[in-house]
Order: C-alpha cells, then sequence, then structure tokens
C-alpha cells in the first residue's frame, strides 16, 4: 500500500493525514493520483493542485509527474510556517 | 544539535548547559520565540503545530549547514515545539556560539528567517470560535530574502 499523508490545512481537508492506497503495477504518476482524489473529492482535488503544493516522495521533493509505486510515501505539502 | 519535541521546554535550562559547552567561543546569541496572546483584536488561545518527523528535521538540518558554510561558528542549537501550545510558552530557541559576536547575531538572525520560511512545520492559530491555518506573512518572506540562499 502507498502511504499518503496531508499537512497543516490539506490534513483537515482530507479528513486525516494519512491514507493509504493500492497501487499495485501501477505506472500512475502524482499528477493521475491526484486526478483519480478529484473523483472523489473535488475540494481537495483541487486544493492539492494549488501551484503553492510542493509533492514530497519517500522525503524528497518530486514534480507531478514522477511515477508512484505501491511501496512509495506521497505526502502532499502546503506552504510552511515555522518559528 | 536539532530538536523538535512534544513537550514545553525551558529555555533557561537549554541556554545555560549551552553556554557552558561553549569554552572557547567569544559570544552566544540566543533567541526565543513565543506564543503570542493576541494577533490583532482576537484573543489567541493557542496554536497547534505540526511536522513531518524525519522530513522536518532534515528540513532545519539544511538550514543549519547553509549558516555553517556563511559564518564562522562553533555550535548551534535549535530546540522546535510541535502539538498544542499555549499563549506565552517557548515555540522556538536558536542559540548560535561563535568566537566574535557578529557571526553569532547574523547566523542567529538567517536560522529564524528560515526556520519561519523553508522549515517543515504547519501552523494553526485556535480561537473560541476558529480556527485557522496560517502562512508566512510578506514580511517574513521579505526578511529572509535579505540573505541569498547558497545551496
Amino acid at each position: 500500500m502507498a502511504q499518503l499523508l496531508f499537512f497543516g490545512k490539506l490534513g483537515d481537508l482530507a479528513g486525516g493525514r494519512a491514507r493509504e492506497i493500492s497501487l499495485p503495477g501501477s505506472k500512475m504518476t502524482v499528477a493521475q493520483l491526484i486526478a483519480t482524489i478529484d473523483e472523489e473529492d473535488t475540494t481537495l482535488g483541487s486544493a492539492l493542485r494549488d501551484a503553492s503544493v510542493r509533492v514530497f516522495v519517500n522525503e524528497k521533493i518530486c514534480p507531478t509527474d514522477k511515477v508512484v509505486a505501491d511501496s512509495d510515501e506521497i505526502a502532499f505539502l502546503p506552504p510552511v510556517s515555522g518559528g | 544539535m536539532i530538536s523538535v519535541c512534544e513537550t514545553p521546554f525551558d529555555p533557561s535550562e537549554h541556554i545555560s548547559a549551552f553556554d557552558k559547552n561553549a569554552d572557547a567561543a567569544g559570544a552566544v546569541v540566543s533567541f526565543l520565540g513565543k506564543v503570542r496572546g493576541k494577533a490583532g483584536a482576537d484573543d489567541v488561545k493557542g496554536l497547534h503545530l505540526e511536522h513531518y518527523p524525519g522530513a522536518t528535521e532534515k528540513s532545519i538540518q539544511e538550514i543549519e549547514d547553509a549558516a555553517r558554510r556563511r559564518w564562522a561558528i562553533d555550535d548551534i542549537l535549535i530546540i522546535h515545539r510541535v502539538g498544542r501550545l499555549k499563549p506565552g510558552e517557548p515555540i522556538v530557541l536558536v542559540c548560535v556560539s561563535a568566537a566574535h559576536r557578529r557571526d553569532a547575531f547574523e547566523a542567529a538572525d538567517f536560522l529564524m528567517d528560515f526556520l519561519k520560511t523553508k522549515a517543515m512545520f504547519w501552523k494553526k492559530e485556535i480561537r473560541n470560535d476558529s480556527e485557522d491555518w496560517i502562512e508566512p506573512r510578506q514580511d517574513d518572506y521579505k526578511d529572509a530574502e535579505r540573505w541569498q540562499w547558497e545551496e
């Protein structure tokens, strides 16, 4: 199972910080993954597509044409605010 | 040392220990960021801070490394709270020791600017009747732009 992580306001929109999704043998890109989320939840889908959201796959920043696998951790990060 | 902690910490304990270890330094600068009691006209009851365990520590390490490349620094301590914070509680402590004060002052300033805009934390303000995720203000980004970030 691939692990999806939603931080900050995205976690509120997703109704939780983590969710699992099955991607066995998939050639799905991050953009296509967002499109499948969008089919079920347009609000979350469009929030994930926002230009300010960065995608990290296995803790490394990735473009949305990155192909994701069933063992990946895929994190969606809205703008950060520490301190 | 970098520490992301879930429970309140006593800044004076950490500053004192940091100072004791800074035998060779001519300067120790510390900055303490706290939860403000009021934001605008509304009473803020508290903050909720979230992080991405592992990746957050890595993002702070990158900021520390950038400071070390830029200034002659002996040691750096960064402690950052996550979880639920009450007004008046410390959020972040940055300590820098160096041979000379200018290096220590500037490095502490640099570290804070990038902890605000580059470190992986997300912050929610909790009020009596609302909760809002907050993003850095334009001023925070301007502060960070004063430094040339070198990878």
